[in-house]
């Protein structure tokens, strides 16, 4: 190549870069496109699918109008704490800023989630980047140990928020007064589930209601079955149901990654009715092992129902299509007959769209899944989602503030789908009967509630093997087997 | 500086654009100047050419996989303080690493771990010379008929298609409904047809493994046959013409000259599809998530390096290094026999 020959390619490069670099500079916007902040938004989502609310419920987005508590929530706390002016004297660098949020919830559910959210973007002037995962439970772990954590993550479950924490110690502690407003409006049960070795990190969030029994008004109707009250009342159904010649119970566990985990929460609700609470809460910090008989006892009860080719899978096939079966699937068997009974959390119905009515003289409903004795009460095994912080800057600070507050629960229970243990959540904003029904169960002190235990285990046990085990005892491994695969999946102290 | 990195204003973008443009022309000017320069020192020029690929190889291969090693061979437990509980720092609980052969044992001992090994093995054996024997036979039965480019293109197209998709169409032609009712899995369908009862294909173990064998075998034999054909083209028709006019006809003709003669072309084929069956983790996660004991050491390391915490973390590095070893004489073979073809040319 010669001298001239090279002054000419340089010149022709640079002329094409540059008009290639001119054309780029001009083409596009500016990347940080952050949305309009202080203006009052109106009930109009972005998203082109209508969030998943069941019982034709509009939200009303970012209106954070709260009604006046009736005698039934709220109770001693009231469903408005001024908590814009709070945070604003807290945290005042807030403006323009945003808060990473990392969560298990994807669309279509996470279009409530990001409405409630407006809100505190219209008193903070800070942002919340939304990032749903289905990956979430093992992600989480990636992220943090590379030191890339999330400004803020959504835990689906307790015992993995204890081994992440346990390994990495990058969660931070609840602010005070964070962590006092948390105290005020949740009750201490809750509050000790967010709770790792003494550290307050963790704020409740959601509160699934899981000992519910799913059914058809209309189906109970033509067929003749009344709603049973009581433990014999449903042995009696369910041989009425086999002895008409079907099947009475439809059981679902596929999902994806963590396939398997609606029978851990059969086996807790057994656990539950057969040894109670109290060896419940052994089980769950291991005094109790897998193998012991109580719990072995309780495996064995659960099976004559589940594993039992007469009771199950009504409108999908035999026992073994349990572990085909996507754990929504039931939905459109009840509705449509050929399954009578699912056992399934409260926010089941948000399978169902605006035309299926829920309740007593609707298409779907659901009645409590009655104890087996007498001996512990009217037992509720429930479960949550629990928000912690990895960052200790004003925005996020304000946001966690956020999330303990009452408005959030009660703008969060409008969009739809969402009852929280919340003190200041009034069961007049939670659109859909059967959840409203569950709320007032579970702000009743009566009842007794145990919090999902596979969720407070270690998360190698609760969040992986116990999953795979009962994927495995669901298609013929026997229950002996099951149980010490995993008991030896325990993670040494 | 913060205007430079996100310029807002038009004045802003034109300063950055002039120095960016500064920048390249400045960087292809040394490019052009350097090669411009006669007499550039040997030493420069190999430094120049291998000096990039070095150090992509040490900071991307060899950094990882000498620390996966040393993973492999430690246990981290937790340090346990003198009241007999453990030591929380902070929320940490500190923990220290302990060495030794204990994850290596456990795989090769727990029966789990060895139905694991037993499935991979399955899959390096049965994936190359399904899809090898079918692209084979293939590429000779379509060879100079006139519809060859369109029967040679079917047997392609699954080759565009990644791994995750194929697994989920072949899903839903596993896919189980319960008998007298309408099926929506293709297979079960033709089952029906057929008038046999619906399979839970998914579920039969161990026959549950050779049906996910199959979507493997089905994206890699378009791959095979691709190679084979041209392969086959390539042997000169004197010496067909020379053994048909020995008597040789027919399978004779294919097992005693055609095949002989595009050998290595085979070897590369049969070893590039058993490197590609060592790494079968998309299609037994997105299928079986590695329930009904399906799964295999690429997915067995995933689940236990990032779900099972601490105690996963060695059991995962094992487990790499156990595909790692394996693997190595394949790729040595696969370059040999490279090698091989390419001087026959």
């Amino acid at each position: 190549m010669s001298r001239t020959s090279a002054r000419k390619s340089i010149t022709a490069v640079a002329g094409i870069s540059a008009l290639s670099l001119f054309l780029a500079a001009c083409g596009g916007d500016s990347p940080t496109t952050t949305t309009n902040a202080g203006t009052s938004t109106s009930s109009a989502t972005s998203s082109t699918s209508a969030p998943a609310t069941s019982g034709g419920a509009t939200s009303e987005g970012g209106s954070t109008e709260a009604t006046e508590t009736g005698s039934g929530g709220g109770g001693d706390v009231g469903a408005e704490s001024d908590w814009c002016n709070t945070v604003k004297g807290l945290y005042p660098d807030t403006d323009g800023k945003t808060v990473n949020l990392y969560t298990v919830i994807t669309a279509p559910e996470d279009t409530p989630y990001i409405e409630t959210f407006k809100s505190f973007t219209e008193c903070t002037g800070a942002t919340v980047n939304y990032e749903g995962s289905k990956e979430f439970e093992a992600q989480i772990g990636v992220r943090v140990s590379s030191g890339n954590p999330p400004d803020v993550a959504v835990f689906p479950q307790p015992g993995l928020m204890r081994q992440v924490q346990e390994s990495s110690g990058a969660m931070l502690e609840l602010k005070p007064e964070v962590a006092e407003n948390a105290k005020k409006y949740f009750p201490e049960d809750w509050t000790n589930y967010g709770t790792i070795n003494d550290q307050f990190l963790g704020i409740p969030n959601n509160a699934d209601f899981k000992s519910l029994v799913w059914y058809s008004p209309k189906t109970f109707e033509a067929k003749g079955y009344t709603v049973p009250t009581n433990w014999q009342e449903l042995q009696d159904l369910q041989a009425k149901i086999v002895a008409a010649g079907e099947k009475p119970w439809c059981i679902g566990i596929e999902s994806g990654e963590a396939t398997g985990w609606q029978l851990t929460d059969w086996l807790e609700e057994y656990v539950l009715r057969t040894a109670g609470p109290d060896v419940y809460d052994q089980w769950i910090s291991h005094e109790v092992t897998f193998q012991d008989p109580q719990i072995a006892d309780a495996l064995a009860q659960m099976g004559q129902v589940v594993k039992n080719p007469e009771m199950v899978n009504a409108g999908f096939g035999d026992v073994s299509s349990i572990a085909s079966t996507q754990f929504n699937a039931p939905s459109a068997k009840i509705l449509d007959g050929t399954c009578t009974l699912t056992r399934q959390a409260a926010n089941f119905g948000s399978n169902y769209d605006a035309s299926v009515k829920v309740g007593e003289d609707g298409d779907v409903n659901a009645f409590y899944f009655p104890p087996i004795s007498e001996d512990f009460g009217q037992t509720v095994l429930g479960g949550g989602t629990f928000t912690a912080a990895f960052a200790d800057r004003d925005e996020v600070n304000a946001l966690m503030y956020y999330l303990t507050t009452p408005e959030y629960a009660n703008t969060r229970a409008k969009a739809g789908n969402y009852i929280s243990a919340n003190r200041g959540l009034d069961p007049v904003n939670v659109p859909v009967v059967v959840q409203q029904e569950a709320l007032e169960t579970l702000q009743d002190p009566e009842a007794t509630f145990r919090f999902d235990a596979s969720d407070l285990m270690p998360a190698a046990v609760g969040a992986d093997a116990e999953w795979k085990q009962f994927t495995a005892w669901i298609t013929g491994q026997d229950d002996a087997t099951t149980l010490a695969n995993i008991d030896n999946a325990w993670p040494a102290e | 500086m913060d205007w430079f990195m996100s310029p807002t204003s038009a004045g802003e973008k034109l300063l950055v654009m002039v120095v960016a443009i500064l920048i390249f022309v400045a960087i292809v000017g040394i490019i052009l100047w350097a090669i411009d320069r006669p007499k550039i020192p040997n030493w420069v020029v190999v430094v120049g050419f291998l000096g990039p690929v070095t150090i992509a190889l040490a900071g991307g291969l060899l950094y990882p996989a000498v620390g996966t090693v040393i993973r492999s061979f430690q246990k981290i437990q937790n340090v346990i303080g003198p009241d007999g509980k453990r030591i929380l720092v902070n929320g940490k609980v500190t923990t220290e690493k302990v060495f030794g052969f204990d994850n290596y044992s456990r795989i090769f001992t727990e029966d789990g771990f060895q139905r694991v090994l037993l499935n991979t093995v399955a899959w390096v054996i049965l994936v190359p010379l399904l899809a090898t024997s079918f692209g084979l036979i293939y590429a000779v039965l379509v060879d100079r008929t006139r519809f060859e480019k369109a029967a040679k293109a079917l047997v392609f197209l699954p080759m565009a298609i990644s791994m995750v998709g194929a697994s989920i169409i072949w899903k839903f032609v596993y896919d189980y409904r319960q008998a007298g009712t309408t099926q929506t899995g293709l297979a079960n369908q033709l089952l029906v047809w057929l008038g046999l009862e619906p399979v839970q294909f998914l579920q039969a173990d161990p026959w549950n493994t050779l049906f996910l064998i199959i979507v493997m075998v089905w994206i890699q034999a378009g791959f095979a046959m691709t190679v084979l054909s041209a392969a086959i083209k390539a042997v000169p028709d004197d010496i067909i013409e020379a053994a048909q006019l020995d008597g040789a006809t027919g399978l004779k003709l294919f097992m005693r000259v055609t095949v002989p003669s595009i050998r290595p072309s085979v070897v590369v084929v049969l070893t590039t599809i058993a490197m590609g069956s060592l790494k079968a983790f998309d299609v037994v996660r997105t299928m079986t998530g590695g329930n009904f004991n399906t799964s295999v050491v690429a997915n067995e390391f995933y689940t236990q390096t990032f779900r099972q915490g601490d105690a996963g973390q060695g059991i995962g590095a094992a487990l790499a290094v156990i595909l790692f070893i394996i693997i190595i004489p394949v790729i040595m073979y696969n370059v040999r026999q490279m090698r091989l073809s390419e001087e026959m040319r």
